[in-house]
């Protein structure tokens, strides 16, 4: 389990583009990987090594301090493609713990809130004034839903409110699911299946 | 959603029947799974989640597992050695072996004549029912909707959640009808019907709903054609699509191993029959096509939208991402597709990977040569469609032509195996994603029918597959 997400203040990093899809975020070549471990370095790994395998120095993603930039602002459509949960656990490796966009892509939405990644849907003038300033301080809220900008008024966002409670209490889902494995028999036994 | 006891869709009637319990303002439902689909990629850390807590797989009865992403597309060696693109490949089709053994899953592997891309696999095997909720932990599971069933793809935590207890936590989906009417013209297939669908609906127009296609061209076509449909419906955001099951539905599953058989089938073919849409359900949106005005298609951008209909030029991009992606593909705008050299064609993959598609691509083919330089691959979806296309002699036309003819699996359309498309290189892919560096590291991918990637691997270049098929018509419109 993540551990419980309250309150985040953190500079953002924007990528913008459009359509961040799940081969960008990790190309599919690492996801023969067993475990869940170590996929930081598989981040959007095409877009900051050339071919050899080396860094590029001019790709922001090799030079900032990730520790500073745990908010990740990207284009329309974020997340889209794939259903690998490889995407957040490289994310979040990587040092990110929220993505801020317009729309994000409903599996790896699903994906993201199960492993302490935040993924916000804002509005196009918030996402414009957040993607116009790459770097700004942004805070996040998640028991009061809200996200702040600079000094700005806080803007409230939705998180599904089941799994916003188990990103604040630390709840487990599986865990939850588990303990009504009796409804569930009791459904199996009136359906017959 | 509609009320209870008024008319109700498709999504409605399967929905309705999984729920264990209702969703409230603050906690999802808990939907019932009937079958979960496996495979070796996005399964492991969910057995490993499971045998740290002590679980056990609670109904292996239901989980049925295949070998597709990363297993290699070329036959063993002379040393009986499969030639796995990394150990760590090999590795992880043993871990699921080892799983599966472990929990008493049954597994299609290497020595099954069932493996075979998992949503090849299902429906042949009769696994796929209309009415079922199907999950799997791959974003193309969208193809079972095809059978009437609600199917979506899940991530691994939430494998881990069906294995443990065979139910999901969801939220309702919301309802999208996209009605496809009028007749589709000769040489045009499903993948061009499911291209110009998704150029319609647009990259993340399908996000957070269910598509239910309808309308007379989507009846009209045969089971492997609505499975292209649905499979593609993630490429529109939207985790699932599907068609009402008909008699077309029931003429494919009856006999299949999974179904059941004499009376009890008629019974529940009749129960299928009922799971169409009532008249007056209604969406919270609608999208109308013509299916008549639908011609071959091929995509220009790196988004599986960026379709338009063969002999179209590359647009002007209108912002900063379609002049990217018209950049990466090396496509000049007002310059026709059709004018760039291809270098790889691929045909394959749970979109295109049956054996509707594998004639198609031979009909084509046939007394045909793969133009020199070009490299063509045909990768069959299953151990099954290997097998009759075998049967019917179309792997000698493949070779003869040129093209190689590999073992099945997923291969080239998610380029883990070893088998991907060299950096720059211009492929004609029959898959689901042109993405960059979806096929390899800066593979560039245009996404067309088999009849389509047929011709212009003959050609050498984006070719309208009518000029093969229909050469008397294309002389009379010249």
């Amino acid at each position: 389990m993540p551990e419980p997400f309250k309150q985040l203040v953190s500079r953002t990093f924007v990528i913008k583009q459009e359509a961040v899809d799940t081969d960008q975020i990790i190309p599919a070549r690492f996801l023969t990987t067993t475990t869940r471990e170590g996929l930081g370095k598989a981040a959007f790994y095409d877009w900051r090594y050339d071919a050899d395998g080396n860094p590029k120095a001019n790709e922001p993603l090799n030079t900032i301090d990730a520790s500073e930039h745990r908010v990740l602002v990207a284009g329309d459509n974020f997340g889209c493609g794939s259903s690998r949960e490889h995407a957040p656990w490289a994310l979040t490796d990587y040092g990110f713990r929220a993505v801020i966009s317009t729309t994000i892509a409903d599996i790896f939405t699903s994906n993201a809130l199960k492993n302490g990644l935040l993924p916000i849907t804002v509005d196009k003038d918030t996402h414009a004034r957040l993607m116009e300033d790459p770097g700004g301080r942004v805070s996040i809220d998640l028991d009061k839903s809200e996200l702040t900008i600079g000094n700005n008024p806080p803007i409230k966002f939705h998180i599904e409110p089941f799994a916003r409670r188990c990103l604040i209490e630390g709840v487990d889902p599986m865990g939850w699911l588990v303990d009504r494995v009796p409804t569930i028999e009791t459904y199996e036994r009136e359906r017959a299946v | 959603m509609s009320s209870l006891n008024g008319p109700k869709t498709l999504l409605e009637k399967v929905w309705e029947k999984h729920v264990v319990q209702r969703e409230t303002g603050e906690t999802p439902a808990i939907l019932y799974v009937d079958l979960h689909l496996v495979h070796e990629v996005t399964s492991p850390q969910a057995f490993s989640e499971l045998d740290a807590r002590g679980l056990k797989v609670r109904r292996p009865d239901r989980t049925f597992a295949t070998l597709d992403h990363s297993t290699p597309t070329a036959p063993p060696g002379a040393d009986g050695k499969r030639p796995y693109v990394t150990a760590e490949a090999e590795a992880q089709v043993a871990t699921l072996e080892r799983n599966c053994a472990k929990h008493g899953v049954t597994l299609a592997g290497w020595d099954s004549d069932d493996r075979g891309v998992v949503h090849v696999m299902a429906p042949e095997l009769g696994l796929t029912q209309p009415g079922m909720v199907v999950v799997c932990g791959d974003s193309h599971t969208a193809t079972h909707g095809a059978f009437g069933a609600l199917a979506f793809g899940i991530g691994t935590s939430e494998v881990g959640h069906v294995l443990a207890t065979q139910c999901l936590l969801q939220r309702k989906p919301k309802r999208m009808r996209v009605t496809v009417d009028g007749v589709l013209q000769p040489g045009v297939s499903a993948k061009d019907l499911t291209l110009a669908v998704i150029a319609e609906i647009g990259f993340g127009g399908g996000s957070g709903y269910v598509i239910e296609y309808a309308g007379s061209a989507i009846r009209a076509l045969e089971m492997e054609g609505r499975m292209t449909l649905c499979n593609m419906s993630i490429e529109a955001g939207a985790r699932a699509g599907m068609v009402a099951p008909d008699e077309k539905t029931i003429e494919f599953l009856r006999g299949r191993r999974h179904v059941a058989k004499g009376d009890r089938f008629e019974e529940i073919a009749r129960e299928w029959l009922s799971l169409a849409t009532d008249d007056g359900a209604t969406f919270d949106k609608e999208i109308r096509i013509d299916g008549a005005a639908i011609t071959p298609m091929a995509t220009w951008g790196t988004t599986p939208d960026a379709a338009l209909p063969i002999g179209s030029v590359a647009p002007t991009p209108a912002n900063d991402t379609e002049a990217k992606a018209l950049a990466y593909m090396g496509f000049e705008a007002g310059h026709a597709t059709t004018e760039y050299p291809i270098d790889v064609v691929f045909v394959g993959s749970c979109t295109n990977g049956r054996l509707s598609d594998l004639r198609a691509a031979a009909e084509v083919l046939r007394g045909n040569k793969v133009k020199s330089g070009v490299r063509m691959l045909v990768v069959p979806g299953s151990e099954a469609v290997k097998k009759q296309a075998e049967d019917e002699g179309l792997h000698h036309v493949f070779k003869d032509a040129g093209a190689e003819w590999r073992e099945p699996g997923c291969s080239m359309c998610i380029a883990m195996n070893g088998d991907f498309v060299a950096p720059g290189k211009l492929a004609i892919s029959t898959s689901n994603r042109n993405f960059e560096g979806r096929q390899g590291k800066g593979a560039r991918t245009i996404l067309a029918s088999p009849a389509t990637a047929a011709a212009s691997a003959i050609a050498g270049v984006l070719t309208d597959p009518r000029i093969f098929t229909q050469p008397a018509q294309e002389a009379k419109r010249a």
